[in-house]
């Protein structure tokens, strides 16, 4: 059982983990995991993810899941959230999409413009749908 | 696949292509030729960017470049910028896109604008799994407050004062529910949270339980607290095995920590939660069929009173809310009843979780103040109807709500005025219509989704809603009369009134709302048998129009039942009473010679 001081303690400890903040020290690698995300392939994606940070060795990056980020057309959907840096979202994701985001981004800190969500006037560009016959 | 090193996107809408994206696209395909690069950059059509005015668009990847009202003539001059020297040709960028072209994070990004996250607070920011992470944004730090610096009354008093109404459709005040309950004397008390969320269309309560279990786990506590109860119970419908299996981690990892269980935090307070799973069946949603089936019983509505307050659960007093309701109680206590009441408007304080759909462009989970107008949910957040239709009704409330027509799309949502307008807020299922959808067809859809719910313990809703129903499909299949008409909303307003739950009591209101605002399409239905939106097939016909058809049989090859008879180069009709209405033809005529109408 934890005392109230205990909970205090992870509320501290944690808190650098999860933040969205600037001054965190781990590189946070979330992908949307509610029944959406689920249902528009973002399993494979997180496991894509996870096997690219362990076959690269990273060790100050956390690959987390989460819930319902509200844009259930853009799914799957990662956030890339690197310390001292603004949160980058990338839509529509595959496993290879993935693997460049943690080689690239992550890795090498080059933000993948290709897969960032693009808006003009509020509204989302590269949710095109491809029509060519 | 191929590797492309640049991606192209023109615009093939309706919108574009008539103002010429086609032949933009065939220039560029052959500029990109010119200069022989058309192995490394590939051009896509795509469907409508939703910026038709600003058309002929034209976008450019990795970069997204975009490039408006593109004319043909600029075309060579945009290959040989952008494509061979790398070099966005500023001239054509539309303006607003130059600065902020992009967005790194979401929360900057219109669609979030306008809402503000109190019960979806931790959702898309937290791992659901990790009670650690939950703790970290203070999570379980209501659950604390209350038990080391409140008293009952005190929690019960917050509650009240906050103006927070139940989420999951009737908008009765919580705590009002949770102090009458806190009254009754027993020896056990209840606390229940109703996650069968059985609207169709409808995923709030699944997100919330998927993204953020503990909080409701936190909230029921804080509730077991207020009430006198120790046991709660979570009744999730069976077909949401994430949010099962989330809620089965999140109980599991709060006993761990001693945050479920007995005594506490070391205060003595002793709260467990059980899960049941519920069949799926829409009825058990309602409070007392809800109930009647964690008994074990089969899930029947039972007349109130007795209310739940009184003899709830095994006969003991029990608080039953929704999950958003519970998702919202963490936060109201440790930030007070002030500031919740300072979000929304007087009379519905707080924020409401919806879930778009239909036709509209962003279909997803919003959260916004309550009064918040329909207008600013459906055209600034939901980025309007695509493909420059046309609105026509929304539907709030699910199965027991109505449609809401254009004239009112300035009203500020709040648990009255959808009231007032013949719909209601129902659990948050939100559905946008344009002129497509049929008004009549959408009226049965509900109809047929009540009757077949209904669980036949009273006449009204069994016999009558079958009534209904028939009557519906008498008319969008051309074969209703005025009177027809009369005697569905005499139905109607009589299942209303004497219905024992409030699924029947309910279930015109579909019926009812589209009634009154549409009453033109229902009698063009049954006077004109014509369904103005093209969607009742039985009033449909296709035909030929002679002047445009070049007789070139394609047609008749392409209909499944023969319907189409004619001869090359002289002359096809088509058979009506053959025909199915399959769209065949339509689809196959290479000149458009076939209308519907
Ligand atoms: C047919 C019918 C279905 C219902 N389905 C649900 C449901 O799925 N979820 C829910 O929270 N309330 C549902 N309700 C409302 C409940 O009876 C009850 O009012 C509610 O759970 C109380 O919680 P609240 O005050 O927090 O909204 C339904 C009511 C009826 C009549
Ligand atoms: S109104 Fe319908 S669902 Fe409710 S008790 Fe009567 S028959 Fe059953
Ligand atoms: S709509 Fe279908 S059934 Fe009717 S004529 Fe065309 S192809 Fe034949
Ligand atoms: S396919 Fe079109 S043009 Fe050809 S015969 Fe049929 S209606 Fe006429
Ligand atoms: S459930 Fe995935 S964004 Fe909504
Ligand atoms: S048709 Fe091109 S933006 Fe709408």
């Amino acid at each position: 059982m934890k005392t109230i001081k205990e909970l205090e303690e992870i509320r501290k400890k944690t808190l650098d983990v999860v933040n969205q903040r600037k001054d965190r020290t781990t590189t946070r690698i979330v992908v949307g995991m509610a029944t959406c995300g689920i249902a528009a392939g973002a399993r494979p994606v997180l496991l894509a993810i996870m096997d690219e940070v362990s076959k690269l060795g990273l060790s100050d990056v956390i690959v987390a899941q989460t819930g319902c980020i509200g844009l259930c057309r853009l799914e799957p959907i990662v956030e890339v959230i690197k310390p001292g840096e603004e949160k980058v979202t990338y839509i529509k994701m595959t496993p290879e999409k993935a693997r460049r985001i943690v080689k690239e981004h992550v890795v090498e800190g080059k933000v993948v413009d290709e897969y960032v969500m693009h808006v003009v006037d509020g509204k989302v560009l590269n949710d095109y749908s491809v029509q060519n016959d | 696949m191929a590797f492309y090193r640049s991606q192209v996107l023109v615009c093939g809408g309706t919108g574009c292509t008539s103002s010429e994206s086609m032949v933009i696209l065939e220039n560029l395909k052959n500029e990109i030729k010119k200069h022989g690069i058309e192995n490394e950059i590939e051009v896509v059509r795509t469907g409508c960017f939703g910026l038709c005015e600003l058309g002929p668009i034209v976008i450019v990847y990795p970069e997204g470049a975009f490039y408006s009202k593109v004319k043909p003539e600029d075309l060579p001059e945009l290959v040989e910028e952008h494509l061979v020297k790398g070099r966005i040709l500023k001239r054509l960028v539309y303006h607003e896109a130059m600065e902020d072209d992009r967005i790194k994070s979401l929360n900057n990004f219109g669609f979030y604008k306008k809402q503000y996250r109190v019960a979806l607070r931790n959702c898309g920011v937290i791992d659901p799994e990790n009670i650690d992470e939950y703790i970290a944004f203070d999570g379980y730090k209501a659950l604390e407050k209350v038990l080391t610096e409140m008293t009952p009354e005190e929690v019960v008093k917050v509650v009240k004062e906050s103006g927070l109404r139940g989420r999951g459709g009737g908008g009765f005040p919580t705590g009002l529910k949770w102090e009458l309950t806190a009254k009754e004397k027993a020896d056990q008390k209840y606390i229940i949270c109703n996650a069968d969320e059985g609207d169709p269309g409808a995923f709030m309560d699944r997100s919330v339980l998927e993204g953020d279990p503990h909080s409701v786990l936190e909230a029921m506590a804080i509730g077991g607290y207020a009430i006198g109860a120790s046991k709660g119970f979570i009744y999730v419908r069976a077909e949401y095995p994430i949010a099962v299996q989330r809620l089965e981690v999140a109980i599991k990892q709060a006993r761990e920590y001693g945050l479920l269980g007995d005594d506490i935090l070391g205060t003595g307070f002793s709260f467990d939660i059980e899960l049941r799973l519920g069949s799926g069946a829409f009825v058990c949603g309602e409070e007392t069929a809800l109930m009647q089936s964690i008994e074990g019983r089969r899930g029947m509505p039972v007349p109130k009173p007795p209310f739940p307050a009184q003899s709830g659960l095994w006969k003991k007093p029990t608080v039953i809310n929704n999950v958003e309701t519970y998702a919202n109680i963490p936060a109201i206590i440790l930030n007070g009843s002030q500031w919740f009441r300072s979000i929304g408007t007087e009379k519905s304080s707080g924020t409401k979780v919806f879930a778009l759909g239909g036709k509209i462009t962003n279909t997803g989970l919003v959260e916004i103040p309550m009064g918040t107008t329909l207008r600013e949910i459906i055209f600034e957040i939901g980025g309007g109807i695509p493909k420059g239709k046309k609105f026509k009704a929304v539907q709030t409330g699910g199965p027991s709500g109505g449609c809401i027509a254009a004239q009112h799309l300035d009203t500020p949502i709040e648990y009255d005025t959808l009231i007032a307008l013949g719909s209601m807020m129902g659990s948050g299922g939100m559905i946008v219509m344009d002129e497509d959808n049929c008004m009549v067809d959408v009226a049965r859809f509900f109809l047929d989704f009540t009757r077949d719910e209904s669980c036949g313990k009273c006449t009204p809703c069994r016999i009558g809603t079958k009534r209904m129903l028939e009557i519906l499909e008498k008319i969008t299949q051309g074969k209703g009369t005025l009177e027809d008409i009369d005697k569905l909303e005499e139905l109607a307003k009589e299942i209303k009134a004497s219905a024992l739950c409030g699924l029947g009591q309910t279930a015109p209101n579909p019926v009812l709302s589209t009634l009154k605002y549409f009453r033109d399409e229902y009698i063009a239905h049954v006077v004109d048998k014509k369904c103005p939106a093209g969607v009742c097939k039985a009033l449909m016909r296709y035909t030929i129009v002679d002047n445009v058809c070049k007789k070139c049989g394609i047609c008749a090859k392409a209909c499944p039942v023969g319907a189409i008879t004619g001869k090359v180069k002289e002359h096809f009709e088509i058979n009506q009473d053959k025909c199915v209405k399959c769209g065949a033809c339509m689809e196959k005529c290479p000149f458009k010679a076939i209308i519907k109408k």
